[in-house]
Order: C-alpha cells, then sequence, then structure tokens
C-alpha cells in the first residue's frame, strides 16, 4: 500500500510538472503584449523595455521556465498584469467560494444520481425505468449555461424563493450547485442502476428475498450497500468535470470563485492568472484521480492495489 | 454476391434488428434526419434571411418581439428573425459536431492502437502524454487555445478536436491490450500472420464498435462544447450563427426576453439528447452482453 501510494505521488508530481511546462508554453503563444498592457498606451520604448527586464521577458526561455517552477515550489505564482496584486493571494482567496460550490455540486449530483438510480432499478424494464433513464440523458445533454439560466429564471424571478444570483447564504448555494451536479447526477443515476440491477442478481439477495425480508429492505439495506461503492469511489473524478463547469456556472450566477476569476482573466490577458489557475485546477484534478484511485479499493477490498 | 458481403449484410440487419427495438433511440436518430435536413435545406426553409434586421422586428421601445405568427420564434436584440438563426444554427452545430468529434475520433483511436498494439517506449509515452491532458481541465484548456487563435469554424472545431481526443484514445487502448492477449490474435500469429495482418484483419474489426459508440456519444458532448465556448464569447465569430453564440448575445435580456435564451437553448439540449440516445441505443445493439449498464 505505502509503495503503491509513493509510486502513485511520485507519477503525480511528474504529471503536474508536465502541466507547468505546457501553461508556460500556452502563454506564448497568447497574441497580446503583456509589456503593452502594463505600460499602458502613451508608453516610451524604453519604459516598455525597462517593464521587459523587470518581468524577466528578455531571458531565454528555458531560464524563464526554471526561474517560473522554483517560485511555484514556494508557492508564489507571481503578479497579476491588470490587478496588479499577488495571483497567488487572488487564487486563495477565492479557492474556498468554488470549493463550496464543488461541494454542493457534489451533494446535488448524489442526491439526484442515487434515487433515480435505484427507483430505475427496482422497476426494470418497465416504462418508469425508460422514463427515468431518457430523463438522465436529459440532464447529461443540457448545457450548464442554459440549465443556470433556467433554473434562474423559474425558481428566482418567476417564483422569487431563492436569490437571482450572488454569494453569501446558504439561499445563494443552492442554484449553482444543482446547476453544476445535474449532469453528474444524470451519470450518476445510470451508473446506480446498473450497479443496483448487477447487485440485486447476487445470491445472497436471493437468501435475503427467501428468508422473507421484505422487498424495500432488501434493497436499501442488503443491496444498496454494495451497490453504492462503485459511485463513491467515482467521486474523485468529478473534480475535473466541476474545474470546468465552474468556469460557466460561475460566470451566470456571479459567484466569486476561481473559475469567475480565470474567465475574467482571459478576457484582459492577464498571464500570470491564467497560468495559475490552470496550475491549481490541475493540482485539483491530479488530486481528486489519485483520490478516487485510493477510495476504490477502500470501499471494495475485493480490488487490490498494484 | 460473396460470401463476406453477406455476413456483412446478416451483421448490420442483426444490429438493426436490436436498434429498431430500442424506441428512443429511433427518436433520436429521426430528430438528426430532421435536423440535417433543415441544416441542409436552411436557405430554402428559412422564412428570412437570418442577418437581415428589420425595421418592423422591433418594438418603438427598440426591444426585440415576443414569438408570433410572422415571427415564430421572435427577433433577437438587432430586430433578426430568430427562427431563421436558430435554422442556419443547426448547421453550425451538425458541422462542428461531426468535424471536430471525427478529428477527436481519429487522433484518440490512431493514438490508442498505436499505445495499445505497439505499446515499447512509444505507447508508454503516448499514455503518459493523455495523462497529462486528462490533468488540464478540459474547458480552461479550450478557452485558452481558442482565445488566443482567433475563432473561425475550422479552428473552434480543431481546438475541440485536440481537447476531446483523449476520452477516445483510454477507452481504445485499453481495448486493443485487452484484446492483442486473446487467443485468436495468439493463433493468427502462430499460422504466420504479419504485424499489420493482424492489425487490420483481426483487431480493429473488434474496435469498430466501440469506436461508432464513442463517436456517436463524443458529437453530443462536442456540441455542447461548441456551445459552451460561444456562450463564453470565444467561438464561432459573428457572421456565423451559432446558437451558443445567440444565447450569449441576448444573456442580460433573458428576464425580459426569455424566449431568446431558451429558445436556442433547448435546439442545443435536442441535438445533444438526440446523440446520446442513438449512442446509447448503438451500444446495445453491438453488444448485447452490456444492456442496460454505464
Amino acid at each position: 500500500m505505502l509503495i503503491y501510494l509513493a509510486k502513485r505521488l511520485g507519477a503525480s508530481v511528474v504529471i503536474l510538472l508536465g502541466v507547468t511546462v505546457v501553461t508556460f508554453c500556452l502563454t506564448f503563444l497568447m497574441p497580446a503584449d503583456p509589456v503593452a498592457m502594463i505600460a499602458g498606451r502613451n508608453s516610451t520604448a524604453e519604459t516598455r523595455e525597462l517593464i521587459r527586464k523587470q518581468l524577466g521577458l528578455d531571458r531565454p526561455l528555458i531560464v524563464q521556465y526554471t526561474s517560473y517552477v522554483t517560485r511555484l515550489a514556494q508557492g508564489d505564482f507571481g503578479r497579476s498584469y491588470a490587478r496588479k496584486t499577488d495571483v497567488g493571494d487572488l487564487i486563495w482567496s477565492r479557492l474556498p467560494a468554488t470549493l463550496l460550490l464543488m461541494l454542493g455540486a457534489i451533494v446535488a449530483e448524489l442526491l439526484i444520481g442515487i434515487p433515480a438510480g435505484i427507483y430505475a432499478a427496482t422497476r426494470r424494464g418497465k416504462v418508469s425505468d425508460k422514463t427515468m433513464m431518457t430523463l438522465s440523458f436529459v440532464g447529461v445533454s443540457a448545457p450548464q449555461f442554459v440549465v443556470g439560466l433556467s433554473l434562474l429564471y423559474v425558481f428566482a424571478y418567476m417564483l422569487g424563493w431563492l436569490p437571482l444570483g450572488g454569494y453569501g447564504t446558504f439561499a445563494h448555494l443552492i442554484l449553482p450547485a444543482l446547476t453544476l451536479g445535474i449532469a453528474g447526477g444524470g451519470w450518476y443515476s445510470r451508473m446506480m442502476r446498473s450497479s443496483m440491477v448487477d447487485v440485486l442478481r447476487q445470491d445472497y439477495v436471493r437468501t435475503a428475498r427467501a428468508k422473507g425480508v421484505p422487498e424495500w429492505r432488501v434493497v436499501m439495506k442488503h443491496a444498496l450497500r454494495n451497490a453504492i461503492l462503485p459511485i463513491i469511489a467515482m467521486i474523485g473524478l468529478d473534480i475535473g468535470i466541476f474545474m470546468s463547469g465552474v468556469v460557466v456556472v460561475e460566470s451566470v450566477f456571479g459567484w466569486p470563485g476561481i473559475g469567475q476569476l480565470m474567465w475574467q482573466a482571459i478576457q484582459a490577458v492577464d498571464i500570470p492568472i491564467i497560468m495559475g489557475v490552470t496550475t491549481v485546477a490541475a493540482a485539483f484534478i491530479i488530486a481528486g484521480n489519485l483520490l478516487a484511485d485510493l477510495t476504490t479499493p477502500l470501499v471494495d477490498p475485493r480490488i487490490r492495489l498494484r | 454476391m460473396t460470401r463476406a458481403n453477406q455476413k456483412v449484410r446478416g451483421a448490420m440487419g442483426a444490429i438493426w434488428t436490436q436498434f429498431r427495438k430500442d424506441r428512443m433511440a429511433v427518436i433520436g436518430l429521426i430528430v438528426i434526419a430532421v435536423l440535417v435536413i433543415g441544416a441542409v435545406g436552411a436557405p430554402w426553409l428559412a422564412p428570412f434571411n437570418p442577418n437581415e434586421q428589420f425595421f418592423d422586428g422591433l418594438t418603438l421601445e427598440g426591444s426585440p418581439l415576443p414569438p408570433s405568427e410572422r415571427f415564430w420564434f421572435g427577433t433577437d436584440t438587432l430586430g433578426r428573425d430568430q427562427f431563421s438563426r436558430v435554422l442556419y444554427g443547426a448547421g453550425t452545430s451538425l458541422v462542428i459536431g461531426i468535424l471536430a468529434n471525427g478529428a477527436a475520433v481519429l487522433i484518440g483511436t490512431l493514438l490508442g492502437v498505436t499505445a495499445g498494439y505497439i505499446r515499447g517506449a512509444a505507447g508508454a509515452a503516448i499514455m503518459r502524454f493523455t495523462d497529462l491532458m486528462m490533468a488540464f481541465p478540459a474547458l480552461l484548456l479550450g478557452i485558452a487555445l481558442a482565445s488566443l487563435l482567433k475563432p473561425s469554424l475550422f479552428i473552434v472545431a480543431l481546438v475541440i478536436a485536440l481537447v476531446n481526443w483523449v476520452q477516445i484514445a483510454r477507452v481504445v487502448y485499453a481495448q486493443t491490450l485487452a484484446l492483442s492477449e486473446r487467443e485468436f490474435v495468439e493463433a493468427a500469429r502462430a499460422i504466420g500472420a504479419g504485424p499489420w495482418r493482424i492489425l487490420l484483419r483481426h483487431l480493429v474489426p473488434h474496435l469498430i464498435p466501440t469506436v461508432l459508440v464513442y463517436g456517436t456519444l463524443g458529437i453530443a458532448t462536442t456540441v455542447l462544447y461548441e456551445a459552451t465556448l460561444s456562450f463564453l464569447g470565444v467561438g464561432v465569430q459573428p457572421p456565423t450563427p451559432s446558437w451558443g453564440k445567440m444565447i450569449f448575445e441576448s444573456q442580460s435580456y433573458y428576464l425580459t426576453a426569455p424566449w431568446l435564451v431558451f429558445i436556442p437553448g433547448a435546439a442545443i439540449l435536442i441535438v445533444a439528447l438526440a446523440f446520446n440516445l442513438v449512442g446509447d441505443g448503438l451500444r446495445d445493439a453491438l453488444d448485447p452482453t452490456q444492456r442496460g449498464r454505464r
């Protein structure tokens, strides 16, 4: 177990380094010149040269990359070109909002997916099963910005039950979390259904039924425990999908997280922020994948790690 | 007719018989057919030029008009007929969906087969690269690429392909790896078949169902991805009509003119749903043992 953990951690560090290489290369393809952006329109050639030197943009690429990674390792993400503040501080101050949103989305997708999957599995082959599975595809196929705007229209504008975007209370969290989690809910309901169908075929379930255990108890107590395992093991992988989703959801709901920060940075060609957010997001995704790999054998000891 | 031909027709028939039983998948197929007709026939079917701004297309205060007999889906903020724009947008969505996803499937399959069949250092390098790509949030990478490449229809398709090949590469890799351990491959090798023959005659035919299913499901993902890029303003540029772009342009009016957001939004949902249903139906038809799983 420890050897496996060490190997996986080592591989994760290598991937993270790869991520920094790619983000570093990407920024050089950016069409806008960061020096011109900082210096402003009316700057002289001398000022621009001075800024170029200050940013270290006159040095060879490999030197720039090495110093970038060294500073990253010390937690220094550089300074934002447009906001003139420390990128690390910006990201850390916005990360809690994004993590809260993701947590809400995980709760939402489990609350949608698990009951829907159980419902469909226990009515296998019936019209209600088919309807549920088609609905799950509707959840998967709906663009997040349309879901977000629809929820806002119905629950905030027409019914007035929830706030029209913003951040602060639990009521503010409900709609964004639902928007981010609805596609996952669709996938989980399909997974939960097939997992439950498999488990309900097993011998111990037949034994329980033969003993005269009521059907709801067979499903909710005997089968559910095993059927839910593959779903728990998948939660870590959601982080990757959510890291993309937050850009859309945060911009629709005005949620002050790193997705919104990323979006504003791309419009302002604020390269240090783009690099910083991408790197932090990638670190979370790698951690999430690692978590998924590690929870799989924890929830199901039959799977051995290699 | 040769015997091989008869066998193929028999297999296609069996698949179709299976597929036909899935009513939702058949509905999906019909929806796709209608969309293709609508997209190809847009110049003849659309009541108006999608870029024409009508003087009577706005209220006196300059707000867009709700759906009416003249403008079926209402007008947008510039007084253009939204029904015509939605009809033309279908083409953009389908072209990108098929082009980008086709390219992604091609890249993913080539890399997956190479890594799974040839293995060695090249295979390992390919798989490490897919691991690296998996660590990137797909949308962030797409936004960054699209915003620096000045998106045209073709560039957007390319960006999506560059981001989306990873999933299929991993699936094809795993399957190639498993297949090349099977006895029929060993048997082929034992009777003296060369590596190319084994690859093309024995492995690739087994991969076709997977590629077909993922290829169809991938179109749904791609359509959503294009819509999202356009919604964020880094997708296809005007005057090319795009559903995501239409929502981007009018999202601040969604409370006063909801038809501007919800009609194109419903269009995106319907296309993605249709391809998902067909892909799901194909999966069941091509592999009866996997029915109802996922």
